[in-house]
């Protein structure tokens, strides 16, 4: 059998599991196979998508898949299957939202899921992520229809916020 | 207090990381180290609106001008900018090529020695960088470090306790760090034994890309070394495991190349590296892939002592200067291809030939 792309003997059969028509059986010869797994695992989404397709192979039903491909962020309104295709998060609440869905992919793509590096001295709690990006919006939207008063009420609001994040963030520091 | 800026006075200065001195900086060119943070109150880039960008610009404007030592800082509205500046930030490797393409309101800032980026509406919100000269990564990490603590103390970032630092792809999260040695090998090319050692690395969590590299083809025999996870590992250890372990092992296999061609042939390849100064200091036309390819053996000339009186930082400048933008800028106006290559021999003859008559030929 020869390469799809030129005259040489095709010697690697590729298997894509992530095409959107089902999967595709490639026969390349070494040097276009080795460009095609190069470029795959250039970009991001290539390897969350390959990631999700090992995760496939460990269990997950297409049912079950499809299931979560429907999954919303209430703040951002990502869906799952728009994060798997393009491999990008819409918001910094994703990771509490997704959370579940997201543990696999990080034990395959960093072996891990925990952080055990530098954290900041200031930090909002992680599940206030979604009421700070709410807030901010709103208060932008009261400043348009020129509604200072509320504007500025939501803005001690999310400077209490932000200020409970740093008091948390030290009271753990101290306890360690 | 930074101040907003244009940059025509760059285009005839170099960076610091292109001394050629530091470690190691007869294979190691540039150690790079980059951190992705985003704020906590905005969605990621992706799902950000035209408002929602030029608010996160003009707050992170705000809280950088709030950083009492930033003396200095240049600040650059790249949406403001032609393609052409911008082209020429990418070929100095202050801003990364997405942000140059990208659209919307964004910005970098950079320190007057060229050592810190911050680029703002990347990927992330934000992507701070240090770069320094040859193999460097502790330094460079300690002023990292010390840039995002003062960020951090005007800045709230997305922060998760188990997930740590929260980046737009799942890639970056946690300490949102890549580490980036650039190398040059250009013996190992030469030997076919840059397959084989790059196989190798893949197996430990490293991965290589060419510089400027489109696809798979790699110019001027310069590779760069990153980290692949940055989840689960402390900020140190991960700048160890490529400085201290994966890149320590590459200078030595490229050393040992080294060796092995003037031990094989030492006239050869003396005569392979003068050749290749020879063209650059009397062609008339040259390819800016041309010029990578013989710019790559003079330096290894140079480095081998085979070449002498021309500095490697010369070299360095020369790989950066003779890119398209760069030579642009420095004729203060567009050149199509032809007239560049026209341009770019008469500025390596400028800055080669000299040598090479009070050198080579005397």
């Amino acid at each position: 059998m020869k390469c799809q792309y030129c005259e040489k003997p095709a010697t690697f059969h590729i298997t894509e599991l992530t095409e959107p028509d089902g999967p595709q059986v490639m026969h390349l010869c070494e040097e276009h196979a080795r460009g095609f797994l190069q470029k795959e695992a250039a970009t991001p989404a290539a390897s969350i998508a390959g990631a999700l397709a090992k995760q496939l192979n460990l269990g997950q039903t297409k049912q079950e898949l499809a299931e979560l491909d429907q999954k919303e962020c209430p703040v951002c309104g990502i869906s799952f299957f728009e994060f798997r295709n393009t491999g990008r998060l819409g918001c910094p609440f994703d990771y509490t939202h997704f959370s579940e869905d997201l543990i696999p992919l990080l034990t395959n793509i960093h072996d891990s899921v925990e952080h055990c590096g530098k954290r900041p001295r200031r930090a909002a709690a992680a599940d206030s992520h979604a009421e700070l990006i709410q807030l901010r919006r709103e208060m932008e939207e009261a400043v348009e229809r020129e509604d200072y008063e509320r504007a500025s009420e939501i803005r001690d609001e999310l400077h209490r916020i932000e200020e409970a994040g740093s008091t948390e963030q030290n009271a753990s520091e101290e306890e360690e | 207090m930074i101040r907003d800026s244009d940059f025509d006075d760059l285009a005839h200065k170099s960076g610091e990381w292109l001394r050629g001195t530091g470690p190691e900086s007869d294979i190691v060119i540039s150690s790079r180290i980059r951190l992705a943070r985003n704020l906590a109150d905005f969605p990621f880039i992706r799902r950000c609106s035209d408002e929602d960008r030029i608010s996160i610009e003009r707050t992170i404007r705000a809280k950088m001008d709030s950083i009492d030592d930033w003396q200095d800082v240049r600040y650059i509205d790249l949406e403001q900018l032609s393609e052409i500046d911008r082209q020429f930030l990418v070929e100095r490797q202050l801003i990364s090529r997405e942000i140059a393409d990208a659209e919307g309101s964004r910005a970098v800032a950079i320190d007057p020695r060229e050592q810190y980026s911050v680029m703002i509406n990347e990927e992330d919100h934000l992507r701070i960088q240090v770069m320094h000269s040859g193999l460097d990564l502790k330094s460079a990490w300690q002023s990292i470090d010390e840039l995002d603590d003062k960020l951090e103390g005007a800045i709230l970032y997305a922060f998760h306790p188990q997930f740590g630092y929260l980046t737009a792809c799942p890639t970056n999260v946690g300490t949102g760090l890549r580490v980036s040695v650039m190398l040059h090998l250009p013996a190992l090319v030469i030997t076919r034994q840059i397959d084989k050692v790059f196989r190798s690395m893949q197996r430990i969590n490293v991965t290589v890309r060419g510089l400027y590299g489109e696809g798979s083809q790699y110019t001027g025999d310069f590779y760069q070394v990153s980290n692949q996870i940055t989840l689960g590992h402390r900020e140190q250890d991960l700048v160890a495991l490529v400085g201290d372990d994966v890149v320590p092992r590459i200078i030595e296999y490229e050393r040992k190349a080294r060796d092995f061609l003037v031990k094989q042939g030492q006239q050869d390849l003396h005569d392979d590296v003068s050749r290749a100064l020879g063209i650059l200091s009397t062609a008339k036309k040259i390819s800016s892939e041309e010029t990578m390819h013989y710019l790559s053996k003079v330096r290894m000339g140079v480095n081998l002592g085979l070449i002498e009186d021309v500095p490697v930082g010369t070299i360095n400048k020369l790989f950066i200067h003779t890119q398209p933008a760069h030579l642009q800028k420095l004729q203060g106006r567009l050149l199509g291809s032809s007239d560049r290559n026209v341009e770019r021999a008469t500025y390596l003859q400028c800055h080669l030939s000299g040598k090479l008559s009070d050198g080579e030929l005397n």
